[in-house]
């Protein structure tokens, strides 16, 4: 069992980072081409983190799953990226960013960390412009921002509503630089399946060669595992169908903690579910908020003959109408974070206001902005929105008011790192949305992108040498040891069981099955009752599913279900640990909402006094109960208050 | 809806191919073309049969990843999206529906509609990118201006998704469009125009040794391409390329 310490250097917040970059050891470049390291994930934090290691002179070894590098689930963030820049000239610093990110995430983030991401913010952009990242810039030549929920300045740089897709090319273009050069080995359609541990170290891999179903063996000095969220758990999200867990769930397998499962963001402006057969939700990009105004009817009989096709959102009189969001939030109105914009459409909704016929819909509606900027205006700021929108729903937002339900989006909670985003397993390390750090409770708009790059641009390099500064001598790792033919074996068997396995239900039945207890019991809002039914139901799902699971054809070959299979049984895992962390946790807070602890008015209601943790949880084996460490979060440079966006 | 689908089926790269039939029945016409083959691939898993194997991720449009060939056009019938943004209330009941991989030399089949394209990788890493480090003293990045036509330019061609519909859509399976995206994206940036010959050399040259054919001005790539990747960006790199050639001293 390793040590549980955060390593924060000591000093004042504002000199922790310089002087951690001081300290820090470092490796001789001579050095560095004899040292591997695999970098697990090739999205913001993954590919930034391989390439900047590439370009150090490591020996890096990067996968995905992927056909391709550049195809990473960053790709999808539409918005954009925070920085504390002020270019804007409106009052915006680093301790601001510091500071709403903090409040933002609810008070239940490490201050160190937050300082360091809030710190490193104006270098990611200076970086991304100099890799030629187009984003939207003024008349004058010079960058554009925008504001996003929960701030009150507008530090969010942008390229239209694809800002994802232009950092991560940034990214993988460092990175094509870098395999080009030979520093960067590029493992497409490769999955990885196991972490090797090797005298308590993180030496290497199993990955599975995913077109000619060949497993591999893949040795290092350190690994990171930067492979993004587990919102899939929930079947249903705006996450990319091949989004998945298990990297991080057998980092977790092999002694690393998975830290503040519940901690859920529930994004509120996704496109609502039309039928059974859904796949997957489209987001649309909170952005909107700006200019976009959310509301529902103030007379239930309106909502209800919307929902039956007999009258249109046009038909409802400026006075029938309500926006609930300005009426219960005048200071931050339609730009209220997402936690809060979330419920409020889930109680409006709840009270029988929604607008369409499953009754899980409220309108965000432009008609105020067409007004203001006309419909050219509109369209320079949203219209590959827009056009997404319509080609969706068939519907045009520049006539009829969106309609928009809260949906699963991403993961604050994560592997549990220190401060050296390094996971309880020394040389393993995790990055952006795989780990656990910088968003607390709720993640603000624009920060994911924000935090992988700073991770894989600014914070990997320094903490990795650091780490790897005392393997200098150690030479190459051996993939004959041993561990990994443990390894191996674990995959192997595991795969054959699939193969052999002739049950009668497909992998998505189990993935629905789970997703729909979790959607229920473990969603927006939660209760104690409701998370003890779901940890037996989910008991139920895993029994059954290594019964009945069927996997059709061959194992040495490309196949998709195969693939899905190994996915949706650590999805299965991974929501039990969920339900227990969320029922530990006897309070409300950003995205975990717990019924029985909210005002009168319906608001969360923290317990500082008892959760003011990080609760890391420890594998224990097979069935048996994971074991809970707090780690206390002390707040030495902000105040603890209530959130009011009032 | 009821449809009936012919889908090329291929057991791996050396395996001939054939069209398969399948008939669907209940098809909801706000499902997406997608959603559609995972109820296929359902019901074939229920047969004991083998699912038909596509690529497909973030189904947003935006990843790049899903390619098919439906009804002899690469992500369908309609403009501006991708296979998976395409829904079935773009097709009557009744019709009958040909689903086919992308086709070109330099994309071989892995299985059934899945196919391999780390060939536009290969095109990157050759010169698709600036050659800037990692580095906390980049200089500010206000600190040189770039006149708004161009930035919003060099936009418009980065917005290209790699998912080869230009490639699969052309008779001669150029990847023009594709690899004049990049060098126009780039050389109309000042941070990429000190490397725009050199890149525009390299791209072309290797595009060409990787199999892809030339570009005869057919103008399909632009009309199939489901981000709008303009026709110009291939005249800008025939200029780029040209004024390269004439200086290089290779």
């Amino acid at each position: 069992m390793t040590k549980f310490v955060d390593n924060i250097p000591e000093g004042p917040l504002a000199d922790k980072w310089t002087k951690y970059k001081a300290d820090a050891k470092l490796v001789n470049p001579a050095n560095r081409r004899n040292i591997d390291v695999i970098v697990v994930g090739t999205g913001l934090a993954g590919g930034a983190a391989a390439a900047s290691l590439g370009e150090m002179g490591f020996n890096v070894k990067a996968f995905c799953f992927q056909d391709s590098p550049r195809r990473a689930h960053s790709i999808a963030a539409q918005g954009g990226i925070n920085a504390a820049k002020n270019y804007q000239n409106d009052g915006d610093s680093t301790y601001r960013l510091f500071y709403d990110t903090i409040k933002g995430g609810d008070y239940r983030s490490r201050e160190a960390n937050v300082y360091r991401l809030a710190e490193v913010s104006a270098n990611i952009i200076d970086q991304c412009v100099a890799q030629g990242v187009p984003f939207a810039r003024e008349y004058g030549g010079l960058l554009d921002n925008r504001s996003f929920g929960g701030v009150q300045v507008q530090r969010t740089f942008y390229a239209k509503g694809q800002t994802g897709q232009q950092l991560l090319i940034g990214a993988y273009q460092a990175l094509s630089r870098q395999i080009n050069k030979g520093t960067v080995t590029m493992y497409n359609r490769h999955e990885m399946m196991e972490i090797v541990k090797i005298d308590g170290k993180a030496r290497g891999i199993i990955a599975r060669n995913l077109i000619t179903g060949e497993v591999e063996r893949h040795s290092a000095h350190a690994v990171v595992v930067a492979s993004g969220g587990y919102g899939n758990v929930f079947f249903l999200s705006t996450n990319a169908m091949g989004s998945n867990a298990t990297a991080a769930w057998k980092s977790y397998k092999s002694g690393a903690h998975f830290a503040n499962s519940c901690y859920v963001q529930i994004h509120p402006t996704c496109i609502p579910v039309t039928g059974d057969h859904q796949s997957k939700l489209t987001l649309m990009s909170e952005s909107l908020r700006n200019d976009g105004r959310i509301w529902v009817p103030k007379k239930k009989e309106d909502s209800q003959a919307i929902a039956k096709g007999e009258k249109t959102a046009l038909d409802i009189a400026e006075d029938d109408r309500d926006y609930y969001l300005e009426r219960r939030y005048p200071a931050f109105g339609n730009l209220v974070p997402r936690d809060v914009a979330s419920r409020a459409a889930k109680e409006r909704c709840d009270a029988g206001f929604g607008v369409n016929k499953t009754g899980q819909a409220v309108f965000l509606d432009f008609a105020d902005a067409i007004a203001r900027f006309g419909k050219e205006g509109v369209a320079a700021r949203y219209g590959n929105l827009f056009q997404m929108y319509e080609k969706i729903t068939a519907e045009n937002p520049y006539e009829m008011p969106m309609k928009i339900y809260p949906a699963i989006h991403y993961t604050m909670g994560g592997v549990w790192v220190d401060y050296n985003l390094q996971t309880a397993v020394p040389g393993l390390f995790a990055a952006g949305e795989a780990n656990f750090s910088d968003h607390g409770a709720n993640r603000l708009g624009a920060s994911a992108l924000m935090q992988g790059l700073a991770d894989g641009y600014f914070v990997l390099p320094y903490t990795i040498s650091n780490y790897l500064a005392d393997d200098i001598r150690t030479g190459a790792i051996s993939t004959e040891h041993a561990e990994f033919e443990k390894a191996e074996k674990n995959v192997q068997d595991r795969l054959d069981f699939f193969m052999d396995n002739k049950g009668s239900k497909t992998v998505d039945y189990f993935h629905k099955k789970l997703g729909k207890v979790m959607w229920e019991k473990c969603g927006m809002a939660r209760n104690k009752q409701g998370l003890e039914e779901a940890i037996v139901e989910i008991k139920a799902i895993r029994d059954e599913f290594w019964k009945e699971v069927r996997v059709p054809g061959v194992q040495n070959s490309f196949n998709q279900e195969l693939e899905k299979a190994g996915r949706v049984a650590d999805f299965i895992e991974l929501g039990d640990l969920m339900c227990r962390d969320a029922l530990n946790r006897e309070e409300s807070c950003g995205g975990h909402f717990r019924e029985e602890h909210q005002t009168a008015e319906g608001e969360a209601m923290r317990n500082d006094a008892d959760y003011t943790y990080v609760a890391a949880w420890e594998y224990k084996g097979e069935n048996e109960t994971p074991e809970l460490h707090k780690e206390d979060l002390k707040f030495e440079n902000i105040e603890l208050k209530q959130r009011s966006y009032k | 809806m009821n449809l009936t689908l012919k889908v090329w089926r291929q057991n791996g790269a050396e395996d001939k191919g054939r069209i398969v039939e399948y008939k669907m029945s209940d098809i909801s016409p706000d499902m997406s073309f997608l959603e559609m083959m995972d109820v296929l691939n359902e019901e074939l898993i229920e047969k004991g049969d083998e699912p038909v194997a596509f690529d497909h991720d973030c189904r947003e449009g935006i990843c790049g990843m899903c390619s098919m060939y439906i009804n002899g056009e690469p992500h369908g019938p309609e403009d501006l999206i991708t296979t998976c943004q395409l829904h079935m209330r773009s097709f009557k009941d009744g019709d009958t529906i040909y689903i086919e991989p992308w086709r070109a030399a330099a994309f071989p089949v892995i299985k059934d509609l899945v196919v391999d394209r780390t060939a536009f990788d290969a095109i990157i890493q050759v010169g698709g990118y600036v050659s800037v480090n990692t580095s906390g003293n980049t200089q500010d990045a206000n600190s040189l201006p770039v006149p708004k036509a161009d930035a919003d330019k060099a936009f418009d061609a980065a917005t290209c998704i790699g998912c080869g519909a230009c490639v699969a859509t052309c008779k001669n399976s150029s990847a023009m469009l594709f690899t004049s995206a990049k060098i126009s994206h780039l050389a109309l940036l000042p941070q990429g125009k000190v490397e725009a010959q050199e890149r525009a050399l390299n791209m072309v040259e290797k595009m060409d040794e990787l199999g892809f054919g030339n570009c005869t001005n057919t103008g399909d790539c632009e009309v199939q391409c489901p981000k709008g990747i303009s026709l110009e960006n291939i005249a800008l790199m025939n200029r780029e390329f040209l004024s390269a050639s004439i200086k290089s001293e290779k």
